[in-house]
Parts: structure tokens; sequence; C-alpha cells
């Protein structure tokens, strides 16, 4: 008997150990709701994430830091809805030849911790972010400086490419002349840093002190971070909100019912099941409007078929098969915009008449007819083409849908060729060992066409995947980025990309839309031309 | 007695030890390259990514890494996630509102199912126990995400009964439909065999004394018919406890609960070996002094069960 009750109170001690560890420490999630109660119904909540790095701008290149990045700083200009750039801390950014820029700081501008910006405020930043030593995820932004190296630690302040005049100018000079390069500064990376994070980094990651409509309150990892107005902000863009909450989710289909049921405020990205049904139910609170977001197949250099006079027109082949409008409609209700150039309709210069563009329309009998005339050149009979993406992302749906497309038209396989994870995609893709097409894409940085041109399709450049090279681009983008005048650049950009057309690198597809929604609790809910909402103009009745 | 819990609990050693290598070994073999994802679709430059690997020292050698990562068990110093986080953080904050959901649901499916269940054994063949046969067959067969999102919509979105998804504030009213999501398939497991235990023991020895000695119905069912029908039910709880940690992702997703499963899931997405083993040891841990607890708890249902 005695064994019986000793054996009965271990094993109930035992259950109720793990019975408090689970309630105690259960009970301390709650987090600081303390401080959106105390700021009134005004705090507008959004649907983020976890920032995957800590809240240093030139670390953050993934969307849910950017979202708090983007309400923290103010850098020397900003975009409005439409992707135009106003000058925000700058008063001027000029230069007679676009390689030497004297930009001029406006007064006045001082950081939430109180300390003033500088022209050294951005100096040290940038300095800090291009430097090989500081692993910054975005240090690639500072390449067009001189003095930049990917090899060795230098100093773009010791090399001269950043000059600090006084306390309101900053001379840039580049390595060769870039007529975007005032469009640029309202990235990022470009943002200012106060003296706080040279002195601890480390705990500026956790806590950032920057200079922009809103300032950090509290950041509960993987829960929720608050953003509350920054009193010491002197631009444009005031905050008409008493605050904003960005709420971590895991998965946007919870979001979306947590908007439906009134649990949150704003959504900026309905989930693929929604797509269909997301503007009724939200009876006209939602956006579904083109963004710099476009999704092209790049064609690799590495596959023989696709080279040379037979690869050429199996390309076109190819591009006509595909029915974009069908696809687009199907598979994504509407959400997605055919595509009909290399860059995207909120670009400043976008236009749907450049030449050669047709190679985009989808005409079945052409197609057959281009393929066969490929055939006949250099055949490669009964041929399999075989896209590629990562399968732990949502891309096969379409992937599918195109290869139906291909299939039916072409008479020819296709199928999905998937790599389990997103990194043995970018290893065999950096390894030009991908067996096919593959899905690339690009979102844009700043809203410029260069961004969309230079990045992807230039000789050895960063993101040119497929490996692509032409000279005649080459020389074309050099001439478009040395331009007088944006205007100048905007037209050398078009002719540019009418040699992408004769070539197609790769076979744009369309362009994502930004969707979104909100609830009736808010109001003045606009999308802007990078697919973010703009927060500081949100309004919220107590 | 004694000495049987100090050798189980001894018998912990060399079983952490033997999971954790196996977790590492497995974790070491998954295919390419984790530091190419951190920079996103752009990549990090080259010399950041070759400074990143030192750090995390992703280039030594399989054993190196193993007896770092041991190293690290012993002075509590987990290391750091690939976005700066510490483990020990990270698992601190993912594994209580995980247990607290597994002990919620293990609650729910436990009082439901063994109570449907002595029911459905002791009026045998009676319209009850038809109906709750064909219902538990019924929530076996719908699958979690379905019984997951048409509970979110239908009770939280159109009823608002309770709260939508558990995110910001789990306490235990919000996790209550989770706690019932996770709960419903066990429960259908513990319903029925708890019923097929009943009706095995209606017809024993003890049963059959118990009621030619005159005592009471109440007595007969509580006392002898159900504590000793427990045993096998007591074994499955045991190991749910465990399916119910590790395996709750689904249903952490649809309510936006940060637990253990969504942190395993990105984890191993992302290769972080340190999160993956860490988490997962502790997972094994959990379900070691379950099952300890478990085999106690045979002792004292049946006292034909001795540990001499």
């Amino acid at each position: 008997m005695r064994t019986r009750r000793l054996t009965v109170l271990t094993a109930l001690g035992l259950s109720g150990a793990l019975a408090l560890t689970a309630c105690a420490s259960g009970g301390d999630d709650g987090g600081s709701d303390t401080a959106t109660a105390d700021a009134g119904g005004g705090v507008v909540t959004v649907h983020n994430g976890e920032p995957q790095n800590p809240l240093i701008p030139t670390m953050t290149n993934e969307v849910y830091g950017g979202m708090v990045v983007q309400n923290l700083f103010a850098g020397l200009v900003y975009y409005d809805a439409e992707g135009a750039v106003h000058n925000e801390v700058a008063e001027s950014i000029e230069s007679d030849d676009n390689l030497t820029w004297t930009i001029t700081i406006a007064d006045g501008w001082t950081f939430s911790d109180g300390t003033d910006v500088t022209a050294e405020s951005f100096a040290k930043a940038w300095d800090y972010g291009a430097a090989l030593d500081n692993k910054q995820s975005l240090s690639y932004f500072f390449e067009p400086i001189a003095g930049f190296s990917y090899d060795e630690d230098v100093s773009l302040i010791e090399a001269g490419g950043l000059v600090v005049e006084d306390d309101s100018t900053l001379v840039v000079t580049l390595s060769q002349p870039e007529s975007d390069f005032p469009i640029r500064l309202g990235y990022a990376a470009f943002f200012p840093l106060p003296e706080a994070f040279f002195e601890d980094p480390e705990a500026f990651g956790e806590a950032p002190v920057g200079n922009g409509p809103y300032m950090l309150d509290s950041w509960e990892h993987d829960s929720s971070i608050t953003l509350l107005p920054n009193p010491e902000y002197t631009g444009e863009r005031t905050p008409q909100n008493a605050g904003l909450e960005l709420i971590a989710y895991t998965d946007e289909d919870s979001a979306y019912n947590d908007l439906l049921g009134g649990q949150l405020d704003i959504i900026k990205n309905v989930p693929s099941s929604a797509f269909a049904t997301f503007e009724d139910e939200l009876e006209g609170r939602s956006a579904n409007q083109p963004a710099a977001v476009i999704q092209v197949l790049t064609v690799p250099q590495w596959l023989p078929e696709f080279q040379g006079e037979a690869g050429q027109l199996r390309r076109q082949a190819v591009s006509h098969a595909i029915n974009r409008a069908e696809v687009t409609e199907t598979i994504f209700s509407g959400s997605r915009t055919p595509a009909t150039d290399f860059t995207s309709p909120v670009i400043d210069g976008w236009t749907e008449d450049i030449p050669g563009n047709d190679v985009l329309d989808y005409d079945a009998e052409l197609a057959v007819d281009l393929w066969a005339q490929a055939e006949a050149l250099a055949p490669v009979g009964d041929y399999t083409l075989q896209i590629a993406s990562n399968a732990d992302s949502d891309h096969q749906t379409w992937v599918d849908a195109v290869c139906n497309n291909i299939r039916t038209v072409l008479e020819i396989g296709c199928e999905f060729y998937p790599y389990p994870t997103f990194d043995e995609y970018l290893d065999a893709r950096d390894a030009g060992a991908v067996p096919g097409l593959f899905r690339g894409g690009w979102q844009a940085d700043y809203p410029a066409m260069s961004n969309f041109l230079g990045p992807l399709y230039g000789t050895g450049a960063g993101s040119n995947d497929g490996q692509w090279s032409n000279a005649a681009f080459d020389a074309k983008l050099a001439e478009a980025n040395g331009a007088d005048s944006p205007e100048d650049a905007v037209a050398l950009y078009l002719e540019a990309e009418a040699i992408l057309f004769e070539e197609l690198p790769g076979i744009p597809l369309w362009y994502n839309n930004a969707t979104g929604g909100w609830a009736d609790t808010v109001e003045d809910v606009e999308f802007g031309w990078d697919s973010d909402p703009i927060l500081y103009q949100v309004t919220k009745s107590e | 007695m004694r000495w049987y819990i100090g050798r189980r609990v001894l018998q912990v050693i060399p079983v952490f030890l033997g999971a954790t290598l196996l977790l590492y070994a497995l974790v070491f073999l998954r295919p390419g390259d984790p530091v190419l994802a951190l920079g996103g679709e752009r990549g990090l430059p080259e010399a950041v990514q070759e400074q990143i690997r030192a750090e995390f020292h992703l280039d030594e050698p399989f054993l190196v890494q193993y007896l770092l990562y041991l190293k690290g068990i012993v002075t509590l110093d987990l290391g750091v996630t690939f976005t700066g986080r510490e483990v020990t953080e990270v698992i601190a904050q993912a594994l209580p509102v995980t247990f607290q959901l597994a002990l919620m649901a293990l609650l729910i499916e436990a009082v439901l199912g063994v109570g449907f269940g002595l029911l459905a054994g002791m009026r045998k063949g009676g319209l009850f126990d038809s109906s709750v046969l064909v219902l538990s067959l019924l929530v076996i067969a719908v699958p979690t995400f379905v019984v997951g999102f048409v509970l979110q919509i239908v009770v939280g979105v159109q009823l608002g009964w309770l709260p939508i998804t558990a995110g910001r504030d789990p306490d235990v009213v919000s996790l209550l439909m989770p706690a019932t999501v996770l709960a419903a398939t066990s429960f259908a497991y513990v319903l029925r065999l708890t019923r097929t235990s009943v009706q095995e023991s209606l017809s024993a020895d003890f049963v059959r004394t118990a009621r030619a000695k005159g005592l009471s119905r109440a007595q007969v069912t509580g006392r002898h018919v159900l504590r000793n029908s427990l045993i096998p039910v007591v074994t499955f709880l045991g190991a749910d406890l465990g399916a119910l940690m590790g395996g709750a992702i689904v249903t952490e997703g649809i309510f936006n609960i940060h637990g253990v499963g969504g942190t395993l899931f990105d984890a191993i997405t992302r290769g972080e070996n340190v999160t993956v083993v860490s988490l997962t040891t502790v997972l094994v841990l959990v379900y070691i002094v379950a099952n300890l607890a478990v085999d106690l708890l045979y002792a004292a249902l049946d006292p034909r069960i001795r540990y001499a």
C-alpha cells in the first residue's frame, strides 16, 4: 500500500509539474498591451510578420523589417503613392555631370532622441553599410559610389567617395555617371543613423532610434511591434493616427479572418485563397492595383536548345504560347496584370508601345509556326520543357497553368521542376545547373526603370541569373545612365527594352498587383507603388 | 519503487545524447546551403556569406560542429539564430504556448473521450453507442485543418463567440478553439479505446464479485470498471502529448499561435541546425517525462501491476 501511494503521488506530481510549467509561463505571454490601451482607439493594427534581421536599415532586406524601418526613418527623399520623388530631409540634390552630386541637408531635422540629423549622419551610415567587415545585406546599394569594394574593407569617407563639407553639405562622387541617383536615395539603405547607433549597434538593432514619422515604442518578438508618432519629426508626412501596432502573423489566411471578424484594421497582402472573393467581401474597402513587381520566365544561357537563331525562334514561340490573360484571370482571379514590358506600370515613363512587345501577345498559330521553323534549323524532336522554381513557396499552380498552355499549343512536354527548399534552388541557379527555364522576377527597390533593367540584364550584374550578356544593351544602359535629364534617360531605357524584346533573355509574364484590404474602423487607406499601405495618413476613429 | 524511478531518470542521459547526435546528423545531411537563402532573392555579397559561415562554424566538419553544440548545451549557451536572436530565448518563448495548448487539448480529449466512451461502453448496442461510433468516425475522417478553418470562420468570424486568433495574448479563452481542434481526432480515438476497454472489463471476474458483494452501481462503475479500463487510454494519452506538442503546426498556423510547430518548421526550412536540434531534443525530453508519468500511473490504476 505504501508503494502504491508513493507511486500515485509521484505520478501526479510529475503531471502536476508539467501542467504548472505550462500555466506559469503561458501567463507572461501577454505582452505590453498597455501602450495600445492608453493611446486610445486611434492606434491602427496592421498585419505584418516578425522581422528576420535586427532593425538596422542596411540589414533590412525583407518585407517585415522593411515595414518597420520605412516608418521609423526619413531619408533624403521620399516616394508618394504614385512613385513620384519628393525631397524630405534633403533641400536639394544637384549635379552637373551626373558623377559628382552635392546634397544639401535641410535645417531643423532631429532624431527621436534629440540629436541633430547632419550630413555626417548620412555619410557615416552609408560608410557603415558599405564596409565589408560590417556584413550588411544591402551593401550592394553603395556599389556606384567611388571607392566601394567587394573584396576589401574600405571606408568610403576615407576613399573620397563621400565628403562631408559641413553640417549640411554632403558631396557624393560616383564611379560612373548615374542619372537616376537622386531617385534611389529614398530607399532604406540610404537612411541616416544617429550617434547612438555607432556606440552600440547591437542594442540599436533591438531598439532603433530614427527621424521618421514614427518612433518605436515596444517590440514583442513573434507578437507585435508598436510604433507611436514621433514628436521630433518635421517633415510633410505627419501621422494622422495615434500610432501603429504591427502584428506578427504566420499565415495570411488567419490575418484575413481576423480582418473579417473585426480584430485587424489593415491587411497588406490578401491570401491567395481569398483572391476571388475579397473585393466583394470587403465591400470596396480593398485595393487591387498594379505594383512595381514583375514575374518573368528567365531563359538561361546554358540551355543549348535556346541559343542561336533556332533558340531565338523557340523563345518567341514559348512567349506566344502563354495566354497571360487567361492565367491571370483563372489562377489569380485578376490579382495579376498581364505584362507588356520588362518594368512596371507604376514607373515613370512606362508605356505599352515598345517596339517588339507584340511577342508577348497570345498567338497559338504563330507559336506553332515559330517552333516548326526552329525545328527545321536545329531539331530537338520529342522535347520536354522544364520550368524550375523552389517548392516551398506557392508557385506550382501558375507554373502548371503556364505549362498547360505550352503543352496544348506547341504539343511538346512541359513540367514543373521543383527544388525542395529556396536555398537549393538558389544554389542550382547560381551554379548554372538548372535544367530548364526558371522563375525570375523583380521587386523594385526604387521607382525607376534602371532598377528593372540594370541589375537583371546588365552583363555580370548581381541578379542576372540567366547569365545573359549583350554589349549593345550594356552600351545603351550606360548611355541612359549618363543622360542629361530624366526624360532623356527614359527614352534611352525604352530603346534598351526594345533590345530586350529582340533577344528575350527572359519572357515577361505579368505584374503582381498590390492586393490589400481594410476594415470599416479605418479610413484614408491608400496602397502605394511598392504594394505597401501608406500608413501615416490612415485615420481611425476612437 | 524509488529504484525504478531512479533507473528511469538515469536512462534519460543516453537517450538525450543519442537523440541529439541523430538529429544533428540528420539536419547536417540537409542538401543546400542555408547561408544562400539569407539574402532573399538578391543574395548576400560573397564576402558577407563567408563571414557568416565562419561565424556559425558552417564550414567545419560534422564532429567539430556537434562537439561545439554539446559544449553549448552544457554551458546553456546555445548560440544565436541567423536573425541574431538567442536560441534559448526563441525556445523559451515558443515552448510554453504550445505546452499550454497541448495540455488543454489533452484535458479536453481525456475528459470528453473517457466520459462518452464510458457511457457508450455501458450501454452497448444502444442508440447512444451507435451514434457516438458514427460521430467518432466522422471526426477521424475530417482533416484537422478543415475543422480548424470551419470552426474559425463559424465560431470566430460569424458568431463571434471566441477570439479568432490567439497571437497577441494566448490566454485560456483564446486557446480554447485551437485546443478543441487539436483534440478532435484524438478524442475520437480515446472514445473508442475507452468504449472497448469498458466493454471488456464489464465481463471480468472482479466486476461480478463487486456486484455480488452488493456495491452500488456508481461504486462498481467508478472504482472498479473505469479504473481498470483506463490502462490503454492512459498509454495513448501519454503518447499523444508528444504528438500534440510537435505536430500542432497546422493548427498553430491557422490560429496564429507562435509556438513550437511554426518555429520548428521555419528553422528546418532555413536550415538552422541549432534551433531544430535544441527544440526537438526538448520535445524528446517532454516525451520521456510523459511516458514515465504514464508508467507510474499504471501502478496506481491497476493494483495487479507493481514495480517492486
